[in-house]
């Protein structure tokens, strides 16, 4: 995974509310084994729509997409994160996020910034002819226009964002706690963690 | 040792944390694990690259069921039929290959127990009261139906199942959905479902857990309560249950991987010891009277665009918040809808009876209900039923039910998720109308332009016979 502090460029005005995975990448592109090349086939359908923002050579390769409230709802497919990776966004701002892609954009390395409605519509205006710069380090969105906005973010997601740590191998560091925790069950609640298949 | 009053969801979620960090982020221990062919070959392959091993392949099945077509998978002389779109089979393929190799139970297309995952899942007894659930498909928190902690996941957090058994999650806030009083004639567990995700509208539940309470869900079947807790994340929750209650053991007992013997008593125990305590207390609370559930229908390109049957299309300018008044004359114009339409008046091409949603036996006995001695309407080109798994197939076979559906003219299918979502052939054409009984309703999801309108199986067979949206108690009574 990418280590990210601070991602600058210009952003992709797109603005839509409730913008569900389906959108940002059909079903028909989900037959995939592997997870590149999924660029091509997000917001498929939005790209065919007259003047939308997508096709605009103006954000052509832009790391960073503006949207509206509940960003990512709908079906739980990650195929969402890569493809935003693929067309090389690494940072999503909107009102509000569903919980599950926030989780996906955050596993793949994408920062996701909720920021108010308000500072959506005035990064929205700047987006149209103007870059936008974040700092993770100091959880800020800043323009050049001396617009400064400062967003949340989860202290530990923070850290493995900034180290581009991966949370497999984080966890599995931590196998004794898990082998402790299925001692226990084995011994107060075995149902759980016994099928027909296991072995002992 | 006294403990303040807990819900149900905070039992489950304390009996599985494995470590909690300063944060309040836990690591969770996941007791079971169902894959499929479409969101597991990337966590295989990240697997593979690093080369790790899959901690518990005792506690994880494989069954495909996104991709496959369900037409005939073998031909009369029982030698099986090669997948035709070419994507769909490397899938299917690589899911074969990869079980195997990791040393997980891999249910093949052919197999009886093939089916929806969240299908299999309750009916094999691989998914438990208590237990917490997950797998690579949002509409996991359908095994909520049985007190489970279920929920859908990505696939990064699939290859951190198979790699660590466990999960790094932040607890969700809780919030009971309150449904008393008496159903009405006609009115399923599809329709209370529907109902609730129009009063709550699609992120309503967003940050929460549902608890499903009051006592149409104590009345309600298993398999009902299934499609209930399905629905939970188009309410906007991650995942839904149901206390498990002595119906709940009676369904669970004696299935393939339902816990015997001495085991089987400490889980019945532990069962009863879950349900929420008085004077637990809700982040958020929602009460709806029961007798106020129609025959639920939807009309525009979002679960919570829902309506009485007897009621009409609405306008935008029926609506108090103008992002939503946008949002409904984009998807009215999609739907091709007119305000002030009866709904009774809107006519179906299509007819899509299945999904994990409703493709339980009760949903094909619903449905076989109403197509009893009655054909198929002209206007409806296509119309398929299909089973959620090799095992619902062979039980409506051994009813009869199979025949009721094609005497009536439509189409019996071999298990699979179909309709629900354009992965496989089972597409429903640009502009073009459905009666559908999946779970989603947005724009494209059964095909390219399809027009779905949400319902119950017993709705959707109604639709069927008059090709027409229908009040269903105009048919049975
Ligand atoms: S039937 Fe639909 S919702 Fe259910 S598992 Fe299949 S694709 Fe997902």
């Amino acid at each position: 995974m990418q280590p990210i502090n601070h991602v600058a460029g210009r952003a992709i005005p797109f603005g839509r509310k409730n913008v569900d995975t389906d959108v940002i990448i059909p079903a028909h592109w989900l037959k995939t084994i592997t997870r590149e090349g999924l660029g091509q086939g997000a917001f498929e359908a939005v790209k065919k729509e007259p003047g939308n923002v997508f096709t605009d050579p103006e954000f052509a390769d832009a790391p960073i997409l503006i949207a509206g409230d509940n960003f990512g709802c709908g079906s739980s497919r990650e195929h969402a994160a890569w493809a935003l990776l693929d067309m090389g966004v690494t940072c999503v701002i909107a009102p509000s996020f569903s919980d599950i892609f926030s989780g996906n954009a955050f596993k793949n390395g994408i920062l996701t910034v909720a920021l108010p409605q308000e500072a959506i519509d005035r990064l929205m205006e700047v987006a149209k002819t103007d870059p936008i710069d974040i700092d993770l380090e100091t959880q800020t969105v800043t323009t050049p226009f001396q617009d400064r906005f400062t967003f949340d973010i989860d202290a530990f997601r923070k850290h493995c964002l900034e180290n581009g740590l991966d949370e497999v191998g984080l966890t599995m560091a931590q196998g004794d706690a898990i082998s402790a925790h299925e001692a226990k069950a084995k011994a107060d609640l075995p149902f759980l963690v016994r099928t027909p298949a296991t072995v002992n | 040792m006294t403990t303040n009053p807990r819900t149900l969801y905070q039992k489950i979620w304390d009996a599985h944390v494995v470590d909690t960090r300063d944060d309040g982020t836990c690591l969770i221990y996941i007791d079971r694990h169902i894959v499929h062919e479409v969101t597991s070959p990337q966590a295989f392959e990240g697997l593979r690259v690093a080369g790790r091993k899959v901690r518990r392949p005792d506690l994880t099945i494989a069954v495909p069921d996104h991709n496959l077509p369900t037409t005939a998978r073998k031909d009369a002389q029982g030698n099986i039929l090669p997948i035709a779109d070419p994507q769909s089979a490397t899938q299917l393929a690589a899911l074969r290959q990869n079980a195997p190799e990791f040393g997980i139970r891999y249910i093949d297309a052919t197999d009886r127990e093939q089916g929806i995952v969240h299908v299999v899942g309750p009916e094999q007894g691989f998914s438990l009261p208590g237990a917490t659930i997950v797998c690579g498909d949002s509409h996991t928190a359908c095994h909520g139906g049985i007190g489970a902690l279920a929920f859908g996941i990505g696939t990064t957090e699939v290859e951190h199942v198979l790699a660590t058994q466990t999960l790094l999650l932040k607890q969700s806030k809780t919030m009971e959905v309150r449904v008393e009083g008496q159903l009405g004639a006609g009115v399923t567990p599809k329709d209370v479902i529907l109902h609730i995700i129009g009063v709550i509208g699609t992120a309503g539940g967003t940050g929460y857990v549902m608890e499903y309470r009051g006592n149409v869900f104590e009345e309600m079947s298993i398999e009902g309560r299934l499609t209930v807790c399905n629905m939970s994340i188009e309410g906007g929750a991650r995942a839904g249950l149901v206390a498990p209650d002595q119906r709940t053991f009676d369904y669970v007992q004696g299935r393939p991987y339902a816990p015997t013997g001495e085991d089987w008593d400490k889980a019945v125990a532990w069962w009863k010891s879950l349900a929420t305590d008085e004077g637990a207390s809700f982040d958020k609370s929602v009460s709806i009277r029961a007798e106020d559930i129609q025959p639920t229908v939807t009309w525009g390109t979002s679960p919570e665009d829902v309506a009485g049957i007897g009621g009409v299309v609405p306008a935008p300018e029926d609506f108090a918040d103008a992002s939503k008044r946008d949002a409904v004359k984009v998807s009215l114009d999609y739907m091709g809808l007119t305000p002030g339409t009866k709904l009774t008046d809107i006519e179906v091409e299509n007819i899509f009876i299945g999904s994990c949603t409703n493709s339980r036996i009760e949903d094909i006995r619903a449905a076989a209900e109403v197509l009893k001695g009655r054909k198929k309407a002209d206007n409806v080109k296509w119309a398929i039923v299909v089973p959620g798994s090799g095992l619902v197939k062979e039980q409506a076979e051994a009813e009869g039910l199979d025949k009721i559906i094609t005497d009536a003219g439509l189409e019996w299918r071999e298990p699979g998720c179909s309709a629900c979502l354009a992965m496989n052939p089972d597409k429903v054409p640009p502009g073009e109308r459905c009666a559908s009984t999946s779970n989603r309703n947005f724009t494209g999801r059964q095909g390219p332009g399809s027009r779905t309108h949400l319902m119950s199986p017993a709705m959707a067979a109604a639709a069927a016979v008059t090709g027409k949206l229908t009040d269903v108690r105009e048919l049975v009574g």
